[in-house]
């Protein structure tokens, strides 16, 4: 059996382990783009403030290739995948075939157009070649634009802060960190953020890049103007579909894959944020780039791909951040209300900051926040993905010392007995 | 593999295994230098109480345990599926995935501000041992080491 696997991170690394378990001896090829060992992505900017050395952010020991009897093919890209003749074509030139195909290309930076896109001083952050490329520019910047107030616009905002740069946050939604937390959650951080210094910018866009050949400032669509040294646009990521086109795999936002993580072509898989898949709390199929999908659609598709049988019963999003000391967690269904038909219970810990907040759909627990108090939130995190109901008494769940033992007791003997 | 597995019924709300297991994972493994330590070592099991019940919850040691599937940094592992889950605390970053990830909050974050030190702690079913220190300390068998399966 002959595996190969396109993209050398989270998925495929899961991929790897899971192909490893079943079969010893098939050969594992793996063409990245990236000219690095697999490292932890999420990384790439505390790297940019020194948090972080880049050997501690590989993400496996560096034997793991060899370990696994894995052929890497470093700083390789694949090109095209014709799967009639079950052949890879890539940018050494050569030809890979394979028996089993796994596509695992990840995500690609949107960038949205604007005047001024060509200057000197604009990245986007994704890779660690570009938070290598900006932290040499960064000396002698005082300032930076930040565009898009998500979750990697905030974590960028926070690693250039810590290098000691002045950061404007500009985010087109009214609130930032829209995606992860509600109305009240996004305020909170806010309001923190700028309290530390950052200046954050909502409901407004960048129109323009101005200077001559290097960036110099921004204009925005409500004529403000910000003097800055450089930009970084971190909106978000799109599935990277450019190897599959004419290929014949299907997708709509991303690469569409049934439970066994398959596409709609015999031995051809998908895995990780290139992927649109089951999402459990909508039903229907969605991209939901984050870390811990990648890694198990990965671990998923490789058991199928070996021979094995595995199930993918959906993800939902889950997210756990913390930017200058400030934490929260969420999970689900998280910007919901009363007035779109959930029942939703708030409260707030010890902490200053600390703001809880439950999401139910009738009795099925299908969402949660915690901010600053994050303590044992994954136990919400399982509920959820088990569709668990609660009849009564949901204020519970603000109770400090909430626990399993707050559960029903059936339910608790059955995780507690036996092995899960 | 062999694990914990408490019996509620039998938990009599004590917390010795909480204590047996502070100092095990303590330097000294000495209860009266163990409590002094600064930082102190956080215990792995927590008792959890409601009322009359109570229950010592630890590490489910998971199969495809969502711990390890949410770690960005391949700091949560396992050597095998017949190993424990444990956490190597050089590489943790204390990002707190694992927290996000973990379906019973048997990870516990170990956290200093002073320092900036952020790591996540969670049992390692006392690794040099044959019977976990929280079993062997518990004195109305509520907890107990075996293999089910
Ligand atoms: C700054 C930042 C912070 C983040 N923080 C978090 C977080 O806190 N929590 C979380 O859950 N997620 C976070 N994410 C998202 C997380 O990193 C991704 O979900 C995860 O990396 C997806 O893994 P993947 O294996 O699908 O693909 P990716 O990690 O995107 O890797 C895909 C790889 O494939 C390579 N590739 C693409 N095309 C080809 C080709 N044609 N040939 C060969 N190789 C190719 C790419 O170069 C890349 O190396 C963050 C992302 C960023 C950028
Ligand atoms: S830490 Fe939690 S998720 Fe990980 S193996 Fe233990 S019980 Fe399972
Ligand atoms: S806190 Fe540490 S062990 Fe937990 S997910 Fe982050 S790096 Fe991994």
């Amino acid at each position: 059996m002959n595996y190969l696997i396109i993209g050398n991170s989270a998925a495929a690394v899961g991929a790897v382990e899971a192909i490893r378990k079943k079969d010893k001896k098939g050969g594992i090829t793996i063409l990245s783009k990236e000219p690095y060992l697999a490292y932890s992505r999420p990384l790439i900017t505390e790297f940019l403030a020194d948090l972080v050395t880049e050997k501690g952010m590989s993400y496996r020991a560096e034997d793991f290739y060899k370990d696994n009897q894995v052929s890497l093919k470093l700083g390789v890209s694949a090109k095209s995948i014709d799967a009639k003749k079950k052949v890879v074509a890539a940018s050494d030139k050569k030809e890979y075939s394979y028996d089993k195909l796994l596509i695992s290309t990840g995500g690609s930076p949107i960038v949205p157009p604007m005047k001024g896109l060509n200057k000197k001083g604009i990245f986007t952050l994704l890779t660690l070649d570009e938070s290598k490329e900006i932290k040499k520019n960064l000396k002698g910047a005082k300032r930076v634009v930040v565009i898009g107030g998500g979750l990697i616009g905030m974590k960028a905002a926070e690693g250039l802060h810590e290098a000691g740069i002045k950061v404007t946050v500009v985010e087109l939604a009214d609130r930032i960190l829209s995606r992860i937390l509600d109305e009240k959650g996004s305020s909170i951080f806010e309001s923190y953020l700028k309290d530390k210094g950052m200046d954050i910018i909502t409901s407004d866009s960048v129109v323009e890049i101005t200077g001559a050949k290097k960036a110099t400032g921004v204009k925005l669509k409500s004529k403000k103007k910000i003097v800055c040294d450089m930009v970084i646009m971190a909106i978000g990521v799109r599935p990277n579909l450019d190897v599959i086109k004419g290929s014949g795999i299907g997708t709509k936002q991303g690469i569409i894959v049934d439970n066994r993580m398959q596409t709609n072509m015999a031995d051809i898989y998908a895995a990780g944020d290139v992927t649109q898949a089951d999402d459990m709390l909508s039903g229907e199929k969605r991209v939901n780039a984050i870390w811990p999908l990648a890694f198990k659609q990965g671990r998923i598709a490789g058991t199928n791909m070996a021979g094995g049988t595995k199930i993918y019963e959906g993800g939902f999003a889950q997210n756990s951040l913390s930017v200058l000391g400030l934490s929260t967690i969420s999970m689900g269904i998280v910007d919901a209300s009363s007035k779109n038909g959930y029942e939703v219970i708030t409260g707030s810990g010890k902490g200053k900051y600390s703001y809880k907040k439950f999401v139910f759909d009738k009795d099925t627990i299908v969402g949660g926040i915690f901010v600053e108090d994050i303590d044992r939130s994954g136990i919400i995190t399982g509920l959820v993905k088990e569709r668990y109901k609660v009849k009564d008494n949901k204020e519970r769940f603000l109770s400090e010392k909430f626990g399993l033992i707050n559960l029903d007791k059936t339910w608790r003997d059955s995780k507690l007995t036996k092995p899960v | 593999m062999k694990r914990v597995y408490p019996k509620e019924d039998a938990c009599i709300n004590c917390k010795l295994c909480e204590v047996a297991c502070l100092v095990e994972h303590s330097e000294t493994k000495d209860i009266f230098k163990a409590y002094r330590d600064v930082p102190r070592t956080l215990s792995k099991a927590l008792v959890e109480e409601d009322g009359p019940n109570s229950i010592s919850i630890q590490c489910r040691h998971c199969t495809d345990a969502p711990c390890i599937d949410a770690c960005i940094t391949g700091a949560m592992q396992r050597q095998d599926d017949e190993s424990p889950v444990i956490v190597d605390r050089e590489k943790c970053v204390g990002c707190w995935m694992c927290i996000m990830a973990c379906p019973y909050g048997a990870i516990q974050m170990d956290v200093r501000k002073k320092d900036k030190h952020k790591v996540s702690s969670k049992c390692d079913l006392c690794p040099g041992r044959t019977m976990p220190a929280c079993v062997e300390i518990c004195p109305n068998r509520a907890l107990f080491f075996e293999d089910r399966g």
